[in-house]
């Protein structure tokens, strides 16, 4: 069992979250031109590293807020949590 | 090789079973192969036995960190399908179908193939209509499809739930007769015995730590008992895909992710097929020790870790009891975990790179056991021909920049939900 330590609510158990994937991908401007290349890195391409990943958790039976968390994909250990709009 | 029959079994029986030959050998590392198949599960077996089969190139290594068959080939649920609805996976699949049925008997070694059949649930009239739909697909394409309503199912599985009240009513059922389960092990094995005989060279315990790529050509690997050189490389390592794919400068359209299994004790026989849940993800079988067999859906984030968290198998049980209530009443063996390769659409890949003489197949997420023998067939073909047979010409590597998706399940990139 994870526990998760969400920025708005403190430490709960997985139960409470809803996984929302790699954090570190970052969406095209709105309003610029896209190449075909960059919107396939953002849509489909993952490093899927293997030791820390920054991901984003939804607290979705909790405040239902979006937040980020740094986690070890080996070890499972979470090394920091944050709210969704701050950088590690 | 020594054949495997009845008689050799009693010859070495009266000598107390000490002259059995080994069956692969255990050689060090040449400096230089023809191919190198990177992975010793079942798809690298495969892949290097119809390698020196269908194209006589016998001057292959496989190389595998740690045993062959200790990863997903040892820990899936082994079942066996082919009831897909898109063309390029149910012909595919169809084609692998055939090979298992031929399996046994190809390798000399007992994979206890066993069509027994599958059923999937259906639990509403929408879900009965998707299944007609998907069931005329499968036919049209030669795969056998059956509609069953909902007394042919309770023929069939009348331990299953067919009180009043439920929340998840059993409305029919889409069940492939064809299809059924073998004993893993002996697929890695079998392939593994045949490749060896055959002059491939099984090198265990032998880590890839990199690759020599120059002008955009590979010429070889670098591993922990020296450097090999080789002018095709094929990679075949499922969850490790990603790692592998990083010291090549390469980003897949792959996340890895952590998929549990289980088996109750054993107990008398009372489940003949494969039975799947239709309103969540849970399936199950009965294997010939008696243990009921089950599994479900992925703990739902990114992990290397091969050993599986309890809140999703709580769950996926929790399902299971919905279909089966007399799962209840049986204690746990044993759960286990392992790591899949999950692709943005949910097919596999096997295709050439945008590197020279570089290979890769992976992508395989939940249904990696059943394609074993199709995707070592393609996959050998692919490397020896320099380029897809029409079977895996779907499952390329670009489709995901072109548009040409597989997306069997429509879930789209979050690999996460099913």
């Amino acid at each position: 069992m994870l526990h998760i330590k969400c920025p708005y609510c403190g430490l709960r158990s997985q139960n409470e979250f809803s996984y929302g994937g790699d954090a570190t991908v970052k969406r095209p401007e709105l309003n610029k031109e896209v190449s075909d290349q960059d919107w396939d890195n953002f849509v489909y391409l993952r490093k899927s590293p293997k030791g820390k990943h920054l991901e984003l958790w939804q607290h979705i039976s909790g405040c239902r807020q979006w937040i980020k968390v740094e986690r070890d994909t080996l070890t499972h250990e979470i090394f920091k949590t944050l709210k969704a709009t701050e950088e590690v | 090789m020594q054949k495997y029959s009845v008689f050799s079994l009693i010859k070495n029986a009266f000598k107390g079973h000490k002259d059995w030959e080994v069956a692969w050998k255990d050689p060090t590392p040449k400096s230089e192969y023809d191919v190198i198949i990177i992975g010793g599960g079942g798809h690298g077996l495969a892949t290097a036995y119809y390698l020196a089969k269908e194209h006589n190139i016998t001057k292959v290594a496989i190389i595998e960190k740690g045993w062959i068959g200790g990863g997903n080939v040892g820990r899936n649920t082994t079942i066996i399908r082919s009831n897909y609805m898109h063309d390029e996976n149910g012909l595919f699949s169809e084609f692998g179908m055939d090979l298992w049925r031929n399996m046994s008997q190809d390798l000399n070694f007992n994979v206890m193939f066993s069509p027994r059949g599958i059923i999937n649930l259906a639990h509403s009239d929408a879900q009965m209509n998707a299944y007609s739909r998907r069931g005329n697909s499968m036919r049209l394409n030669g795969i056998d499809a059956v509609l069953l309503n909902r007394e042919e199912v309770k023929k069939i599985i009348p331990m299953a739930d067919f009180s009043e009240n439920v929340r998840f009513p059993i409305f029919g059922g889409l069940m492939q007769p064809s299809a059924g389960t073998a004993r893993h092990d002996a697929v890695a094995w079998g392939y593994a015995r045949q490749a060896d005989s055959m002059g491939v060279d099984i090198i265990q315990n032998c880590e890839v730590t990199g690759f020599d790529v120059t002008n955009g050509k590979i010429l070889g690997i670098r591993t922990s008992k020296g450097d090999i050189k080789a002018k095709k490389i094929g990679l075949c390592v499922a969850g490790s895909t990603n790692i592998l794919a990083e010291k090549l400068n390469m980003t897949l359209p792959i996340e890895t992710h952590l998929l549990q299994a289980c088996v109750s004790e054993p107990i008398k026989p009372i489940l003949d097929n494969v039975v799947t849940f239709g309103a969540g993800h849970f399936y199950c079988s009965q294997s010939d020790k008696g243990e009921m067999v089950m599994g479900g859906d992925l703990d739902g984030y990114n992990s290397y870790a091969q050993r599986g968290n309890l809140p999703t198998l709580q769950h996926v049980l929790t399902e299971g009891i919905a279909m089966f209530p007399f799962l209840s009443k049986l204690k746990m063996l044993r759960t286990w975990g392992g790591i899949m390769d999950m692709s943005m659409d949910g097919s596999p890949i096997i295709d050439k790179t945008h590197i020279d003489g570089l290979y890769l197949n992976c992508g395989w997420c939940y249904g990696g056991f059943k394609a074993t023998p199709a995707s070592g067939w393609t996959f050998a073909h692919t490397i020896a021909q320099d380029r897809p047979h029409e079977l895996n010409a779907g499952y390329s590597l670009n489709r995901f920049s072109t548009g040409h998706l597989i997306d069997e399940k429509g879930l789209g990139t979050k690999t996460w939900i099913s």
